[in-house]
């Protein structure tokens, strides 16, 4: 049973003369612990197809499968989107959009605090991701005073930390040099392997895909190639 | 985790900073309301003061406080015969205006029989009368120290005694004296005066032929008669009915009869009634201020937010906890503001060269107002982040 699912997803924006379709009938399914990417040129639906997997702009037609789960176009006003969100999806951003007011320690703590997780609790596993991460000496310290590569790890480990059944990570080493990037790569692999989690990475940057288990190139709304 | 808290203390120093500003509006607010409150006290503590359960005035008037009222002082012995009276004293009132060396400054002057209703409860310094003639107690309000003299018209009298926040309806210290004392400043004119009026009295009676021949010293006693009050203080018998006590000295006496609450109701409603819309409109447009600063400031903070709601959004923090994230920031910041206006008030008020009384019920009212005023604020950005398009944290539009 694939982790998670697209079905003839189609994405339209705008009506009549201004209508774009932005998807046409995607198709795709990740397995638990499957590393998927995501590439294409700009314009070609990745994020989009990203945004709708995850059901922040949820799909036109077709339907989004996340588990057990299963939302389909017509009737995902009836769906609690951040429930299934904050319970099964992590997602990194391509601006890491840490919580500045948090610390590094509570911004990836928040995740496990929205989901229920006591609050000492949820700071004693925080501590040990980031222990892992090699991020520990900075728990304490805001996000601004982080290096691109820190803030990227912490990124990762608020995305991981709930041991979500799917990662979505829209453009993660776009913001960091070749070198920093591929330790973000690396890691995201390896926690996505660890945790049995599905991963969805879109990029532009082919030097980022060792170790990939498919690489699916989308053009004009369409998945092209596997 | 609580995010207001944790946002709080990110931007400690803008929060405390607009905290005080806020506060400074909020304690302008409270100075109002102890200003009102202390209006009140000033005008009915004559009034209180006196232990009175009646007030007899002039027949047709509304008493000393509103307008012109002269009765005999003797018809304090008539009214004492009144069935359920205990008793009957009068009293004179008038304000004046007095020098301490070259300072002038105003006192209500009540003059009272020595002992007597009329006379304060207490004395906060020096001693009460002992002489008939000549003595006064003032309250501390009019700055003038125990042992002064102070010349009143042909007298002078000496401070024995200071009394604590009796003072009048338009916040003038009071000055206590004998009724005879008070008499005299209020009826008896000057030597000139009296001399001039008696030759006028001369020639009248000389005109008038019934009286012809009879010197003007003979009429003189009668026509410059000084022994008028300005209200007769009534106290009654505990199973008396005000009522009732009241209707019999109007019905045979041609008085009016005025109990205590309706003295109290005059002055409320027309000595500072005026006062009192004034400054409760005042506090409506600082209050109205202050919801309007509190939801621009709450407003910004969550404009700055954009972004972090957006992606709180995402990483699914339902909606409960974005509005409380909001409220919570709107209440501390009035709270903060009550706290420091509260605080700035209950430290300077006693500066205020009139009482501003601040009464703890007002406070509570104003806190729960403050309260309301914050949800009310924090509306504007709980609409506002509700609205934020999650989207925003993956670079697309709000």
């Amino acid at each position: 049973m694939p982790a998670i699912a697209a079905e003839h997803v189609t994405k339209v924006f705008g009506q009549g003369e201004t209508e774009v379709m932005a998807l046409k009938d995607v198709n795709l399914a990740v397995e638990p612990g499957e590393l998927v990417a995501l590439m294409g040129p700009s314009g070609s639906g990745k994020t989009t197809l990203l945004r709708a997997l995850s059901l922040i702009d949820p799909p036109s037609r077709g339907c989004i499968t996340i588990g057990n789960a299963q939302v389909c176009a017509d009737a995902v006003a009836t769906v609690d989107d951040r429930r299934l969100r904050r319970e099964k999806v992590g997602i990194i951003f391509q601006a890491y959009n840490l919580i500045p007011f948090l610390t590094a320690a509570e911004n990836v703590a928040l995740v496990l605090t929205l989901n229920g997780v006591p609050r000492g609790e949820a700071l004693r596993r925080t501590r040990e991701l980031l222990q892992s991460l090699d991020l520990a000496h900075r728990a304490d310290t805001y996000p601004a005073t982080l290096s691109g590569g820190e803030q990227q790890r912490l990124a990762v480990a608020r995305a991981v930390i709930n041991n979500p059944a799917v990662i979505l990570a829209d453009e993660p080493t776009a913001a960091l040099d070749t070198a920093r990037g591929k330790a973000v790569m690396d890691l995201l692999r390896r926690l996505g392997r660890e945790r049995g989690a599905a991963v969805i990475v879109v990029t532009h940057d082919e030097r980022m895909l060792e170790g990939f288990d498919r690489i699916y190139h989308m053009v004009d709304g369409r998945i092209t190639s596997n | 985790m609580n995010l207001a808290i944790r946002d709080v203390r990110h931007r400690l120093g803008r929060f405390l900073l607009t905290g005080l500003g806020l506060g400074l509006l909020l304690g302008t607010v409270m100075a109002m309301g102890g200003i009102y409150r202390g209006l009140v006290e000033d005008a009915l503590a004559l009034v209180r003061m006196s232990g009175a359960d009646l007030w007899v005035v002039q027949k047709d008037t509304n008493g000393p406080f509103a307008e012109t009222s002269r009765v005999p002082e003797d018809v304090a012995r008539a009214i004492r015969a009144v069935p359920g009276v205990r008793d009957a004293s009068p009293v004179a009132f008038q304000t004046l205006q007095l020098r301490l060396g070259a300072t002038p400054f105003r006192v209500q002057l009540v003059g009272h029989r020595p002992g007597a209703m009329g006379a304060p409860a207490a004395v906060a310094a020096g001693r009460p009368m002992v002489q008939s003639r000549y003595e006064m107690l003032i309250d501390r309000r009019a700055g003038v120290p125990l042992g002064t003299d102070i010349r009143i018209g042909r007298q002078v009298f000496t401070v024995v005694g200071l009394t604590d926040g009796i003072v009048s309806s338009a916040g003038d210290p009071a000055a206590f004296v004998s009724l005879r004392d008070a008499q005299e400043v209020q009826f008896l004119k000057a030597n000139e005066a009296v001399r001039n009026e008696r030759a006028r009295l001369q020639a009248d009676l000389e005109a008038t032929p019934a009286v012809a021949g009879v010197p003007a010293a003979v009429f003189a006693p009668i026509v410059q008669n000084t022994h008028l009050a300005n209200a007769i203080l009534v106290r009654l018998e505990p199973w008396a009915d005000p009522g009732d006590v009241a209707g019999r000295i109007e019905r045979w006496n041609h008085y009016r009869a005025m109990t205590t609450g309706e003295q109290e109701d005059l002055l409320a409603k027309s000595v500072i009634e005026r006062n009192r819309q004034q400054i409760l409109l005042f506090r409506i447009i600082l209050l109205s201020v202050s919801t309007v600063v509190i939801a621009l400031v709450v407003f910004t903070m969550t404009m700055e937010k954009t972004r972090d709601i957006a992606t709180l959004k995402i990483i699914g923090a339902p909606d409960r906890k974005i509005a409380g994230l909001i409220l919570q920031q709107a209440l501390a910041l009035g709270i903060l503001g009550y706290g420091v206006g509260g605080v700035l008030i209950n430290l300077t008020h006693q500066y205020f060269p009139r009482r501003v009384a601040i009464l703890p019920f007002d406070q509570y009212v104003l806190f729960g107002i403050v309260l309301v005023i914050c949800v009310l604020a924090s509306l504007f950005g709980i609409r506002r982040a509700l609205r934020v398009n999650p989207t925003l944290a993956l670079g697309g539009g709000a």
